[in-house]
């Protein structure tokens, strides 16, 4: 399997990280030499197994929805790297 | 007393707790050690005055019943830290102010302990030799130009430096053990589920665990129990009986069962390595364990599944940066432009390499072939351990296949840095927890760790055997103080 420059550019818009021709380039190089190492997993066969999604074999524990933290609207608004009083500001997306 | 930072954490609190120190007298010897290290470059953030503050409050009325009275304690830079800077290592979070404090830090003052500043580590802790960091290289103690291995290479550095009497930093392939190995240190990664990961940045929610890194077993073991505990904010945590590892801590090992796995006998082992995991086993027999020669038939998919797995999470976790509530944002044409741009200039090479992977493998079209066969290798890895904790009580095997190496010499290679990782990541993929000590140097005097791997939430067996070997193996970490003009 190869990761051409096109797949790289179709990643790129998916993870909503710019990437130019020179980055592009060296991302395949370095993608593919990983995946030719992840390849090995296809030596195995896995068609009877459950696949594991967590280690931690608990159920989940119901709590009551309740609000537990003091109003930090302030202190969450100042870690923005734009703000208008209370909203977060964003280019704009509206014509 | 001219030696404070030369003390372990246990005859540090019992000076403390005897009166023979003042907490005031301990914070202020090692913000001046810190204050001469700066070329190690272990810090991130400082936070030295505050520290002498805290700690002249403390002296005031000292609560002398707590575990970690008045003692100063430097954090990796991946645990949020209330109203201070917590960065992660990268350029995206450069300017972040938590609005809360990690589980595993709030643990930690709690029974007195004074934070004296965030350590560094690989961005997001990505990295297996602390050089993607934003914040640049850590020098390793050991020798000048020397990694200190990753991603807790700030942690690793500072408690082999004696810039902190012990810290905490966070395994997800093997970035507490790794490092711990690197600098002649000791770095226990616990069973998943026994520290809480609430208020950590997360890389791959499934496999993160906090621990301890220290100068020793028996201070590894203190800290383990104050930072261990069932938090109702990690969905994740587990409620089980914790014990009091430290005063539980015995080097009584007799008739326990050791599993040496022949497939961590890898290729291009260098001999030094071979004949340290020898000498290891002689050690352990010595104080009366029992030797018994598994196999975990799975162990070279480990690498391949975790490349999968880990960038995976890593890819769904780091999607939140994305320079509108937090962190750093560049300007953009539009929104998506802004996006892109932020997150092109605000992540890393590495990190940037393993989104990129994770979005692959997660893609239509590639899910089953990748993400899902990674997941049903992953059950077969834990099977193999299942199946090898019928016959044995623990796992011993090196920590890493190598010494610390140079600055630089792997960066260029993204898979030769990932196979440092090989002897440790398996034990994050099964959840278990895995201990390593330094257990003797190589020609050149650099250390080496050797591993325990115990079964899950059996944490007290592997410090207990890891206690018992430290005892024989009386290892001295060869520090000249080299950085120090």
């Amino acid at each position: 399997m190869s990761i051409n420059l096109k797949t790289i550019k179709h990643i790129s818009k998916l993870s909503r990280i710019s990437v130019d021709e020179k980055k592009a380039e060296k991302l395949a190089g370095d993608l593919n030499s990983i995946f030719e190492f992840i390849e090995k997993l296809n030596e195995l066969k896995t068609e009877n197994i459950e696949p594991l999604t967590s280690v931690a074999e608990t159920t989940l524990k119901l709590r009551s929805d309740e609000v537990k933290s003091k109003n930090l609207r302030e202190q969450i608004i100042k870690n923005s790297p734009q703000e208008n009083e209370d909203y977060f500001v964003v280019p704009k997306v509206i014509e | 007393m001219s030696d404070i930072t030369k003390q372990s954490l246990s005859e540090l609190i019992k000076n403390i707790k005897d009166k023979k120190l003042s907490s005031t007298e301990v914070t202020k010897a090692f913000v001046e050690r810190s204050e001469k290290s700066k070329e190690l470059n272990a810090y991130v953030t400082e936070d030295f005055s505050a520290a002498i503050n805290k700690a002249k409050i403390f002296d005031e009325k000292p609560n002398l019943d707590l575990k970690l009275p008045g003692i100063p304690m430097a954090v990796k830079d991946l645990f949020c830290t209330k109203n201070i800077k917590t960065t992660a290592g990268s350029k995206i979070l450069n300017n972040f102010i938590p609005t809360y404090e990690s589980t595993v830090t709030q643990n930690i003052w709690n029974e007195g302990a004074i934070l004296l500043g965030k350590l560094n580590c690989d961005e997001f802790a990505m990295g297996s030799s602390n050089e993607t960091s934003f914040f640049g290289n850590v020098q390793n103690p050991i020798d000048k130009d020397l990694v200190p291995g990753g991603s807790s290479g700030g942690s690793s550095s500072a408690v082999a430096a004696q810039l902190t009497p012990i810290t905490i930093g966070t395994d997800t392939g093997g970035s507490i053990r790794q490092p711990a190995s690197f600098t002649g240190t000791v770095g226990l990664k616990p069973t998943y589920g026994s520290c809480s990961r609430y208020g950590i940045v997360a890389f791959a929610s499934s496999l993160d665990q906090a621990g301890p890194m220290a100068q020793n077993v028996k201070d590894c073991a203190l800290l383990h129990e104050i930072i261990s505990s069932y938090d109702e904010k990690d969905s994740t945590s587990i409620d089980f009986k914790r014990n009091n590892y430290s005063k539980e801590l015995t080097n009584n090992i007799k008739g326990k069962k050791i599993g040496i796995p022949k497939e961590y006998r890898v290729d291009g082992m260098p001999k030094e390595i071979e004949d340290l995991w020898k000498k290891g086993i002689d050690y352990v027999k010595d104080c009366g364990a029992e030797i018994i020669d598994i196999s975990l038939p799975h162990t070279n998919y480990a690498l391949p599944t975790y490349y999968i797995v880990a960038p995976a999470e890593a890819s769904s976790n780091l999607a939140r940066y994305d320079g509108v509530k937090y962190g750093f944002r560049a300007d953009g044409e539009n929104l998506i432009d802004m996006y892109e741009k932020t997150r092109s200039e605000g992540f890393g090479a590495e990190v940037q390499r393993r989104i990129m992977i994770g979005t692959y493998v997660l893609s239509s079209g590639y899910y089953d072939a990748y993400y899902l066969k990674a997941q049903k290798v992953r059950k077969l890895i834990k099977n193999d351990f299942d199946e090898a904790y019928k016959k044995v009580d623990a796992i011993l095997t090196p920590s890493t296949p190598s010494s610390a190496f140079k600055i630089g010499e792997k960066t260029n290679d993204p898979v030769s840095m990932y196979l440092n990782d090989i002897f440790t990541v398996p034990v994050n993929l099964a959840g278990l927890p895995g201990i390593s000590i330094p257990a003797g140097h190589d020609a050149k005097g650099y250390p080496l760790g050797l591993q325990i791997i115990g079964k899950a939430f059996d944490e007290q067996n592997i410090l207990n055997i890891a206690y018992a070997m430290e005892e024989k193996i009386n290892f001295k970490n060869k520090i000249t103080d080299w950085w120090i003009k």
